[in-house]
């Protein structure tokens, strides 16, 4: 909302601080004051001309004009410029604001004579933007016939003003209005509103347009003849001027005065050429299918269920949001009907929104419009008809009430109880005055909002206008006192400890999108289910990853094209795998029961969090993708055991599943050379994926470790070379030795692995180092050769190894 | 200088080859020589098998004490070991300077250039993910909770129980990422505040629970625009909480994380706002913490941080609005609670001067690197 100050001023008598004061004040009550524009104090050289003529210069992509300007006042010598001008609604006889060379217009746009388009041009006219006056320029600006030639325009439209730009909350649709701000400025300063709606006006009377509401959603219907409007009459400058501040553009005098009331009242009008009109206004639900042709010009087919204004031949106007073309106000219309209802709100909001047509009206009829306003705005903008457009008031109709204000009961303490600090019952008293709602009784008070605060629902909101009235800044500062905590759960430090040890190996934290595309998915492997977004931001990215590999794969190559060949990351997320489902959606009367929370909960897809590790160039190799979760494993206490198994994106020989206890918990490995390929990836990228959540539970149960049996005897270090066939996996022979060795195995570890002319073709040796130690005495050679025998016997059994000769 | 292959020294007449005294003083003498004379361990070695060794001059007078008349051999046995011993003596003692000398050449041959280090591969944690930490380890402090719930939401938690009337604009497709099926109300979450409608159903009070999380807009990529962003919120609900406990909090909060080292805290001013799910609702401005406010009294040094406002946006804040309460199954005639939010990102934004929001979700290994060594 863009409030004109003067016109501010004009609603609060004896308002004299500065514009910059008067937002600093509305800023403390809440207003999103986002920025106040000065206008016109830098605009010089800019005067009333007279296009005498225009020659269309043709041969151009776009319309150009040449065009003689007269800016010499009558009677002076003759001063004639020519110009050539881009914009077209102008004819021969229009007075413009003509920037003569030397002007100077805002931003410190300098005007000259220049050539241009093969002809001189000694000026330019301007339109309301250039100006600084209006946000958009649509064509250049019209005066008023009888603005005087040469005249300084700044001056003639009184154009030095400045302009608080208010971005107003959804809640305040009383301040989509200069008379809603002028009451909290009068609040703020403590002065008296001149309340311009109070506009005494005539009765309905039987001779009123017949109106017929047939639809709940109208619940208040004005109608108002005009006749006799004269509709060559033209807006005054100071109407013309409001409009430009407030960032509208004039149109004709019988629009522009719907449009200055709107604005003044926050009341939408609508004014129809009456004699295009047939039969009664009927106010009704569309049917799907039915058609109109809004202002705009566009046709519009209806979906059904929008509020629609129609009379005989059918729509006429979507309510509230915008009217028809067939019965708008022409150059020629005489007989006038204005419209001043009031409709309900998420009716218009659905409207506006179903056919993208978001309109003055319909952002104030979404917001809440004063529904005890249509008649005192009619009044209004009928005085200035007739004032301004030698018209006379007809015929009132006037159907439908509002609902009563709800009473609403307010404890006297209840704001100091919410604000934590105590205000005198007659500041609670004047403060909710001040807003406009009737007070009575004593504790607790009897409080009746005013019709243009739909939002006063209950006392929360009641307390919100004690509170801040006074000022927020008048509230203490005190830090509540918690019970005491029992810290982060299990799951909780888990997590932490998890991504500390991610980072302690090397491996660097990115944080990205979920957003993927199904081609990735399908490069992949595919088989994934992922959710699917109805407005993906990109019609490619529509799918939510069910495997954080696709963002880090392209991170990686992100990385690698940005001259870091060496990747080593990883990402911590949620993934989303498999549909969610329809459930209704409970009331908010009260909480959802047990049975409604848990159909809620069983309708999102699952969302476990997984971790994911991506490795390039130098730091790629498959033990180090195997590793990452591992060492993971390790600093959660967990073991986790490959095994290979060729899986989706892996190189088939070069990747394991990650098992936990023998229950898959991931994948790990180098990626298959065609994944790579597709990608762009650094050959031999390598990569892994858990499920974190998987992991951390399991630590979470595992409880407190036993301590270990930490025996003072020295230990007796064996070593075992075993020669197996090239296909075992040493996992297998070091389980089978470790079961072997029995208790005494303390640790083993393999220290080499050999091929070649000594073990044969087809196998290998494994060697290991095995510490054997004994809790209660030192080992003898016996014991040793024992544990020895045993273990290699086992791994024997189980993985035929014979001991390298 | 006589070496020890010379001819026999006088006396020899005397004694068998090598006991005559003089011999014996010129084994010594030409001993000594040779020890001093040796300047590396190996000539050193070399000198003792020729003066001390087995067939050293000393080693053959020593067997001929054998060949002497009985009355004799004391006497020159005695001669021999004094200067064996002699020549020992001043061996062991050059050895231990040669030694020396040696340790000491090595240690200078073996010195590097300590500047060449190669540096093993850095880790490193991102920065929302420590600052995040970082915002629930002060709640933690305070007895709060870690409270979590799913980012792909169902709208009743995201909008319904916050009060968000059914036709509100904020519900719209432009603001949320709506999930299929069409229709099922599924979202990405557009707030945390569903994890405070988790918390208050899963959970009586006295509620205090800190909400960490990313969440969603259909805003596309810009400088300063993310379709997905980290956000905190916290919720407290009691008996008898006011906003001046919201305000507490806030300054609490202010000074945990943005007064590093003055120990002086920062405030936070709220200005009021409007929320559907907060009734008082308020935006919360920062005390700037570079000029604390100094730069916007005029004339002052311009500030960065805060564009010399002296405050920097931060968040949004209120009571919870009754209806919240309701949807939460908490009375709220018994129950009052206040409720705030912040953005992460722009809190690191402002805190770092990082100027575009992409680089926290490209993935860019330099940005965490540079940003995420902070515990």
């Amino acid at each position: 909302m863009r409030v004109p100050v003067s016109w501010l001023r004009s609603l609060v008598p004896g308002l004299t601080a500065p514009a910059e004061e008067i937002a600093g004040a509305l800023v403390r009550l809440g207003l999103e004051v986002e920025q106040v524009h000065r206008v016109g104090h830098d605009i010089s050289g800019v005067v009333v001309g007279e296009v005498l003529d225009v020659e269309e210069l043709t041969g151009y992509k776009k319309p150009v004009r040449f065009c003689h300007v007269s800016v010499a006042p009558a009677g002076a010598p003759s001063r004639i410029h020519e110009v050539v001008c881009g914009a077209t609604n102008f004819a021969p006889g229009d007075r413009v604001a003509f920037a003569t060379p030397g002007a100077v217009l805002p931003g410190d746009f300098r005007i000259a004579t220049r050539q241009t388009y093969g002809r001189t041009s000694d000026g330019m006219i301007c339109s309301g933007a250039e100006l600084g006056a209006s946000e958009e320029s649509g064509g250049i600006l019209v005066l008023a016939p009888d603005a005087p030639l040469g005249a300084d325009v700044v001056e003639l439209l009184a154009l030095r003003d400045e302009v608080l730009d208010i971005a107003v909350t959804p809640d305040r649709g009383y301040q989509l209005s200069v008379r809603g701000v002028a009451r909290e400025t009068a609040t703020a300063f403590g002065l008296p509103l001149a309340d311009p709606a109070l506009a005494e006006a005539p009765a309905p009377d039987a001779g009123g347009h017949p109106v017929v509401l047939a639809a709940a959603d109208c619940d208040r219907f004005v109608a108002r003849v005009v006749h006799g409007f004269d509709p060559t009459a033209t807006s005054p400058a100071w109407l013309q001027r409001r409009l430009l501040l407030a960032g509208m553009r004039p149109v004709s005098l019988a629009v522009d005065v719907t449009n200055a009331v709107m604005l003044e009242l926050g009341q939408p009008l609508h004014a129809y050429d009456r004699a295009a009109l047939s039969g009664a206004i009927v106010v009704r639900e569309a049917e799907p299918g039915e058609r109109l042709r809004t202002l705009d010009g566009q046709e519009r087919t209806l979906a059904g269920g929008e509020l629609l204004i129609t009379d005989d031949s059918g729509p006429i106007g979507l309510a509230g949001v915008m009217g028809g073309g067939p019965t708008e106000i022409t150059a020629t219309t005489t007989e006038i009907l204005l419209e001043a209802a009031h409709f309900s709100p998420t009716s218009i909001a659905r409207t506006a929104r179903r056919h993208r047509l978001p309109s003055e009206a319909s952002r104030r009829y979404e917001r809440g419009v004063d529904p005890a306003l249509p008649s005192a705005a009619a009044e209004a903008a009928v005085r200035l008809l007739v004032e301004l457009g030698g018209a006379t008031a007809g015929a009132v109709t006037d159907l439908g009430t509002s609902a009563a204000a709800p009473v609403l009961a307010l404890p006297l303490d209840a704001a100091g109880r919410l604000a934590g600090r105590d205000y005198a019952p007659d500041v609670v008293r004047r403060r909710l005055e001040d807003v406009g709602c009737a007070v009575t009784g004593t504790d607790p008070l009897q409080v009746v909002p005013p019709s243009w605060r739909p939002d006063l629902t209950g006392t929360a909101e009641l307390i919100e206008e004690v509170l801040r009235l006074e000022g927020y800044d008048t509230i203490p500062v005190v830090l509540p006192r918690a019970p005491a905590g029992r810290g982060l759960t299990p799951q909780q430090r888990l997590r932490r400890t998890a991504s500390r040890a991610l980072a302690a190996t090397g491996l660097v934290e990115v944080v990205l999108p979920p957003f993927v595309t199904p081609e990735v998915l399908d490069v992949l492997g595919g088989g994934m289910q992922a959710p699917r977004l109805l407005n993906p931001l990109s019609a490619q990215e529509a799918l939510l990853r069910p495997t954080l590999l696709p963002g880090l794969l392209g991170a990686a190559v992100r990385n690698v094209s940005r001259g870091l060949p060496d990747v080593a990351i990883f990402e911590t997320g949620h993934v989303f795998i498999g549909a969610g489902t329809s459930v209704p959606a409970p009331g908010v009367s009260g909480p959802p029961t047990p049975e409604q929370r848990a159909e809620l909960d069983a309708a999102l897809p699952r969302q476990p969090r997984h971790v994911g590790v991506v490795l390039a160039g130098r730091r790629a190799s498959w033990q180090a993708a195997i590793s990452a979760v591992a060492d993971l494993g390790l600093a959660l206490g967990l073991v986790v055991e490959p095994r290979a198994v060729a899986h989706g994106p892996f190189h088939p020989g070069r990747s394991a599943e990650l098992l936990l206890g023998g229950r898959r918990v991931g994948v790990a490995g180098e990626l298959h050379p065609r994944v790579i390929a597709a990608l762009g990836l650094p050959a031999r990228s390598c990569a892994a994926e858990a499920n974190l959540d998987l992991l951390v539970e399991t630590a979470a149960a595992a409880g407190p470790p036993p301590a270990p049996l930490v025996s003072h005897f020295p230990p007796a270090n064996v070593d075992i070379a075993v020669v197996v066939d090239e296909v075992v996996p040493a996992a297998d022979v070091e389980a089978a030795l470790r079961d072997g060795a029995g208790p005494l195995l303390e640790a083993i570890a393999l220290f080499d692995v050999y091929t070649g002319p000594q073990v044969g073709p087809g196998r290998r040796s494994l060697a290991y180092a095995l510490r054997l130690r004994a809790p209660d005495r030192t080992l003898t050679d016996a014991d040793v050769l024992a544990a020895r025998d045993a273990a290699v016997a086992e791994a024997g059994r189980r993985t035929g190894a014979a001991l390298r000769s | 200088m006589s070496g020890p292959d010379e001819p026999a020294v006088p006396n020899a007449s005397e004694s068998p080859a090598g006991l005559a005294v003089a011999d014996l003083a010129a084994a010594q003498e030409q001993g000594l020589a040779g020890f001093e004379a040796a300047t590396t361990l190996d000539a050193l070695a070399a000198a003792r098998t020729g003066h001390l060794g087995d067939r050293s001059p000393l080693a053959r007078a020593r067997k001929a004490i054998g060949s002497l008349p009985g009355p004799q051999k004391a006497d020159a046995g005695k001669r021999v070991n004094a200067v064996a011993g002699a020549l020992q003596a001043v061996y062991d003692r050059r050895r231990g300077e040669l030694e020396r000398e040696r340790d000491e050449r090595v240690l200078v041959e073996e010195a590097v250039d300590v500047t060449v280090v190669p540096s093993r591969p850095l880790g490193g944690r991102h920065p929302l993910t420590t600052l995040s930490e970082r915002v629930v380890d002060v709640f933690v402090a305070m007895g709060w909770e870690l409270a979590e719930g799913p980012e792909l939401e169902h709208e009743w938690f995201n909008f319904d129980a916050l009060n968000f009337l059914p036709d509100h604009p904020a519900r719209q497709m432009q603001d949320t990422l709506f999930v299929e099926p069409e229709g099922s109300g599924l979202l990405l979450r557009t707030h945390t505040s569903p994890v405070q409608v988790r918390s208050m159903l899963d959970r009586r009070p006295p509620i205090h629970v800190v909400c960490p999380g990313r969440v969603y807009r259909a805003d596309a990529l810009d400088a300063t625009h993310s379709p997905v962003f980290a956000q905190v919120e916290g919720l407290c609900i009691d008996e008898g909480i006011t906003m001046a406990h919201l305000r507490g909090t806030l300054d609490h909060l202010a000074s945990a994380l943005f007064d590093e080292g003055s120990g002086e805290g920062l405030t936070t001013r709220i200005r009021p706002n409007y929320f559907p799910f907060t009734e008082p609702s308020a935006e919360i401005d920062l005390q700037c913490f570079a000029c604390r406010g100094a730069s916007a009294v005029e004339g002052a040094e311009p500030c960065r941080v805060c564009s010399s406002e002296g405050w920097i946006e931060w968040g949004g804040c209120g009571m919870v609005n009754p209806a919240v309460l309701v949807a939460g199954g908490i009375d709220p005639e018994r129950y009052s609670g206040f409720a705030f939010g912040m953005g992460l990102d722009r809190a690191l934004m402002f805190r770092h001067g990082i100027t575009d929001i992409r680089d926290f979700y490209e993935g860019d290994q330099r940005f965490t690197l540079a940003l995420g060594r902070e515990a």
